[in-house]
This record gives C-alpha cells, structure tokens and sequence, in this order.
C-alpha cells in the first residue's frame, strides 16, 4: 500500500441539492501503483467520473469532498485548495477527456498549448520546451511532428487530436494520469490505437493511471485491475482476470453476463432488471437489493460490507456460494 | 487572403453604390430646397433659372449619374445653404466629430472589454453583480437623457466641465484638432462619455456572456487540469475565444458611434457633422445630406472589411476555409 501512487480512503463526494444532500461518491476506497492501469466502470452516473474530478480537484461547485482522504505519492492532497492543487495538475496528475474535438483550444496551435503547458510546470527554457513538444508529438505517433507543431487543432482528425490530448496530459510527465473515457467519442477502428497508446506510454514511465469508462472491450484490453461502481458505492475490486471470468458481486455478474461476445452465437442477452436508483433515492442496505436476484433480508437491512478481504462489497458473494 | 480582401471590396463599392441610388432618391421627397433659397419675392422665372443652374431640371438618371461622377472624385457639389463646396465644409467638419468618434470607442471598448471580463470572472462578486446592474442604465436610457443629466450634473451644478462647445483647438495641417488646449479636452469629456457609455455597457455584457459561454467550453477545463494558471486560461485561452463573436459587434458599434453621434453633437452643439447634418435637414440641404450619407456607408463599409480582415489573424479556422476555396 506504501508504494501506491494514488491512493484513495473512503472518499465521500457531497452535492447539496433543494431536496437534500446526494452522494455521487460514497465511501470508496482504492489504490494505484506505478504503472498499474486501475479501469474504473460502472453505469452513467455511478460516479466514477466524479471521483476523478475529486483526486484533480476539479469538481465543479456545489460538488465538494465531504469526507474521506486522498493520497498522492505519500501526500494528503484531498484539503488542497487554490495554488497549491493547481501546482500538483498538470505536474503530478495528467487528465485525458471525452472528447479529443472540444478539448483543444481552437484558437492556439497544439504547439503553443504544449510549451505553455510545459513552461508553466518544468523550470526549462522555450527553446527547450519547444525541443521537447516536437519530441511529446513523436512519442505519441503524429506522423511529421516537426512540420505539424504549428498546426492548429481543427488540422488534426479525432484520433490524431486524442493523441495531441494525451501528449498534452503527459507533457510535464505526472506520476497519476486520470483518462476520463478517453475512447468513447472515438471511431472503434481508432479507439484501439489511442488504447495501447495510453498503456505503451504508462507502462514506459511507470505512470499510474485510472482509466474510467463504460466499455468493458477497453477494460479488458487495458486495465490490469478493475474497480466496479454502482450508485457512488465500490460494488467489486480485483484483477482483472478475477473480475471478468469469476465475478463475485452479482451486479459484476450480470454486467458481464450482458456483454456481447463474438463467440455466443444469437442467443438473447442477459438484462438486469430495472435501472440504477437515482442518487437522492438510493435503497437502504446494499444499493442494489432491489435488483439483485439473490438478495435477502440481511442485504435490505444493513449496507454491504467494505471491500477490505473480500474483492465484493456483498454479502453473499457469488464465489463463495458456488464453494460452499 | 488578398483575393478575398479584393472581393470584399468589390462587394463594398456595390453596397455604396445601392446606398447612394436610396439616399439619393430618398432626397427627392424631403422638399424643395429652391423654396428654402429664394425669398418670399421671387418670381417664376428665378425659380426656373436657379433650378436649372443646380441641375434639377435633368431627370433622375441623369442627376444620380452626376452625382456619382463628383463623389468619385471627392466633389459632392455646393451646399445650397452655405454656397460652399461639400467637400470643403465636411473635412472643416470632419475632425470634431471623428474625435469624439475616436474617444468615446477607445473608451467604449477598453472600459467594456475590461468590466465585461471582470463580471465574467467574478460572477457571483458584489461588485461585479454592482457593476451588471448599473449597466443596464447604460443600455436603457436614451443617450440625449444621459447627455443632458451629465450636464445638469458636471455644468450647472458643478460648475467644472463646459456644457456645450468644443473649447478652443489647434490647426495642424488642416485638421483642428481639440486634445492640444485644456478648454478642448475638458469640452470632449462629457459628450465623450454619453456618446460611448451605451455602446461600452453593450460591449461589456456582450463580453461577459461570451466569456461565460467559453469558461465552460471542454478546453477551458483541460486547460484548468493541465494546472494552467489562471490569468493564463482568463486571458489567454478564454479572452481570445470570446474576442470572435465579439469583434463583429464592435465593428458595427464602431460605425454606430459615429452615426448617433448626431444626437450627441446636438445635445453639446458639438461643431461636427452631425450638427451639420441636422442643419443640413433642416435647410433640404440636399448635397450636404447625401455627402454625409454617403460618408457615413463609407466608414460603415469600411470598418466591416476591417473586422472580417481581423478574423484571420484571430481565428485560423478561417484562414483555412477560406483557402479551400468557397
């Protein structure tokens, strides 16, 4: 656990709301290492998303930390404010968006972005940041770097500017890398590419990386550990192997069970019944007793246990059953 | 870019030439300025001398094309009222007004581009909620309303600043020019401010809702998550952004500032020519009327090949597109 670059205790993330306070983040634990790539799934609005904006400290208002810790390569950065956070993005944590076509600066071309993303962290000179923005552009595959630094963003297609984004992220090489479905807005042929990129790269530098999406395609292609969130809460935690061939939560379970594969043939898939509860209605107990085909009085009654032993927070994990 | 810049100006002189048919015409319904020229003891034969001599007995196509002819090459004809080229009495006029003009934008602009940036960044301050509901004085009083307050305020009250004039001024090559003396400075302070307040809080608000817009754009959050610093993603990554839409306005406010300033210069009796103009009415006369017209398309025009020539250097998204060819 020392050796962990991000390292994430029971962070609970808090929305004051006319109706009441909701929980998007709701006492989730986990932990990075060097150049581990942790995938982070879940449905929409299960809060993986808000609590990559909470470890970069760019949660939008009303959105705040409520409880919890955050560490950082042996620092608490989670009651970081102002100067100080602005000083660890960028340096320490590199984020990748959604959408490689709205994440650039129209108006700058990606050279100017990369040397002033540079200058800002690095104590270097321009002529050396601009040495060093050619040889960013290289590394992440843009044909003609030299020629191309000039070039403004709209000159670029989406998998070359996914790439621009991704040497932008790494520029001032952080040890943490938050790629925020960094695949989704992409072509399938492209989302590939970007994919073994990011991992190329992390693995190289020894980046920590959290890689949040919905697609279990890119958590099995990429990820080396899998964290799956339902409703703000940890459902399951493990390895990737582990999580994808014997998942032990029941939701984990379903959401494998209704992931197409080549190999199944047209049998129907599976659906788990009913809808994720919205955050200001979420069910006593275990989150997600109402959907669960083996819930049972315990799971309505007391919250599921913390992932500490087990990789499931259930009461009645899936494994276990099948063992006994 | 040069073939777009020439085309832009082959649109232009057309544009001019369309407003110069519709002035024109316009003026052949005002009245008869030959009524305004001659006495009360004239007789049906000067009438006809006088009509002839000023060309108005020729038809319309005719006189549209003499008109043109002259304009071409700076000459719009006599003023019927004063017995002096246009020409003449416009560039004596020409420097008052393109003074104010030049004052009251720059202040219409810095001061707006700076408060609407500052509402924008501190959007739930006091001051700046202070400073958003102030301006909407700016956008809704009418600018003789606020000319006529400030002078019952800095003039009658006060005593500090003159009330009307343009206070004493320097002839340098032609052009007299009022920032050399203390009396004309002091005279450009109030009818600058009321002519520029309402297109400074436009430009204000304008800004700070397109500074709005831009902060929340994607690339403004990476560049926050790239640790950027704030004055950087303010005024680097966002003003520029918001500068697009904004510049358009600008331009035309520009051009707005010198036409309104006819209400200005009447309310200060300010020596320019939109004084000029109104005398010009209210004498049918018709060459000063159609000069000035035609003055004002002129700069209209062409502060709006300015702008679409600024684009390029802001936007390069542009620079491109057009090159493709359209």
């Amino acid at each position: 656990m020392s050796d962990a670059v991000l390292s994430i205790r029971n962070l609970s993330v808090e929305i004051p709301t006319r109706t009441g306070v909701v929980k998007p983040v709701d006492g989730v634990s986990y932990d990075i290492s060097a150049g581990e790539i942790l995938g982070v799934v879940g449905e929409s609005g299960a809060g993986k998303s808000m609590a990559g904006n909470a470890v970069i400290g760019l949660l939008s208002p009303p959105a705040h930390i409520a409880a919890g810790e955050i560490w950082l390569n042996g620092t608490r950065i989670d009651a970081l404010k102002g100067e100080a956070m602005r000083r660890l993005r960028g340096k320490q944590i590199g984020m990748v968006f959604q959408d490689p076509l709205t994440s650039l600066n129209p108006l700058l071309s990606i050279g100017d972005q990369l040397t002033e993303t540079m200058l800002t962290h690095l104590p270097i000179s321009r002529s050396e940041a601009e040495k060093r923005a050619v040889a960013a552009l290289e590394e992440v595959g843009i044909p003609g770097a030299v020629e191309r630094i000039d070039s403004y963003p709209h000159e670029f297609s989406g998998g070359m500017r996914q790439r621009v984004v991704i040497a932008l992220a790494l520029c001032a090489e952080p040890s943490l890398i938050i790629a925020d479905e960094p695949t989704t807005a992409l072509d399938v042929s492209v989302q590939a590419q970007i994919i073994a990129l990011l991992k190329r790269l992390c693995r190289d530098r020894g980046t920590a990386v959290m890689l949040i999406t919905h697609d279990m395609g890119v958590i099995a292609e990429a990820a080396d550990r899998v964290a799956v969130m339902y409703a703000g809460r940890l459902a399951e935690l493990g390895t990737v192997r582990d999580v994808l061939t014997q998942p032990q939560h029941p939701y984990t379970a379903g959401l494998m069970a209704s992931t197409p594969l080549a190999s199944a043939g047209k049998a129907r898939l599976h659906q788990i019944e009913g809808a994720m509860p919205r955050l200001d209605n979420v069910p006593e107990g275990c989150a997600f007793h109402p959907r669960c085909e083996y819930a049972q009085d315990k799971c309505r009654a007391a919250p599921a246990p913390q992932i500490s032993d087990s990789h499931a927070a259930c009461w009645f994990p899936l494994i276990a059953e099948k063992v006994s | 870019m040069l073939a777009y810049i020439i085309r832009r100006m082959g649109q232009s002189a057309l544009v001019l030439l369309i407003v110069g048919l519709v002035a024109f015409s316009m003026f052949r319904f005002v009245g008869d300025p030959i009524d305004n020229m001659l006495g009360q003891e004239r007789t049906a034969e000067d009438i006809e001398r006088l009509r002839e001599q000023l060309g108005l007995d020729q038809p319309f196509a005719v006189q549209y094309f003499r008109f043109l002819e002259g304009a071409v090459q700076g000459n719009f004809g006599v003023s019927y009222r004063q017995g002096r080229p246009v020409s003449e009495i416009l560039l004596e006029r020409a420097p008052a007004t393109l003074e104010l003009a030049a004052v009251s934008g720059i202040l219409a602009i810095v001061f707006g581009i700076a408060l609407g940036v500052f509402t924008a960044i501190r959007r739930n301050g006091f001051t700046a909620n202070f400073i958003m509901s102030a301006s909407l004085i700016g956008v809704s009083l009418p600018t003789f309303l606020i000319g006529i307050l400030l002078i019952y305020i800095f003039s009658v009250e006060l005593g500090w600043l003159p009330s009307f004039g343009r206070g004493e001024t320097v002839d340098i090559g032609g052009w007299s020019t009022g920032f050399l003396t203390e009396s004309g400075l002091k005279a450009l302070i109030l009818p600058a401010i009321t002519l520029g307040l309402y297109q400074m809080t436009l430009i204000m608000r304008l800004v700070r809702s397109e500074m709005l817009e831009v902060l929340r754009q994607d690339y403004i959050r990476f560049a926050r998550a790239r640790g950027l610093k704030d004055r950087a993603i303010n005024f680097r990554h966002a003003l520029k952004n918001t500068m697009v839409p904004v510049i358009t306005v600008i331009g035309l406010q520009l051009g707005a500032i010198i036409a309104f300033a006819i209400i200005t210069e009447t309310v200060f009796q300010w020596p320019g020519v939109g004084l000029l103009f109104i005398n010009a009415i209210q004498f049918v006369d018709i060459p000063v009327m159609a000069a000035y017209l035609m003055l004002i398309s002129v700069m209209f025009v062409g502060i709006n090949l300015i702008v679409d020539i600024l684009y390029f250097f802001i936007d390069p998204r542009l620079r491109v597109d057009r090159a493709g060819g359209h």
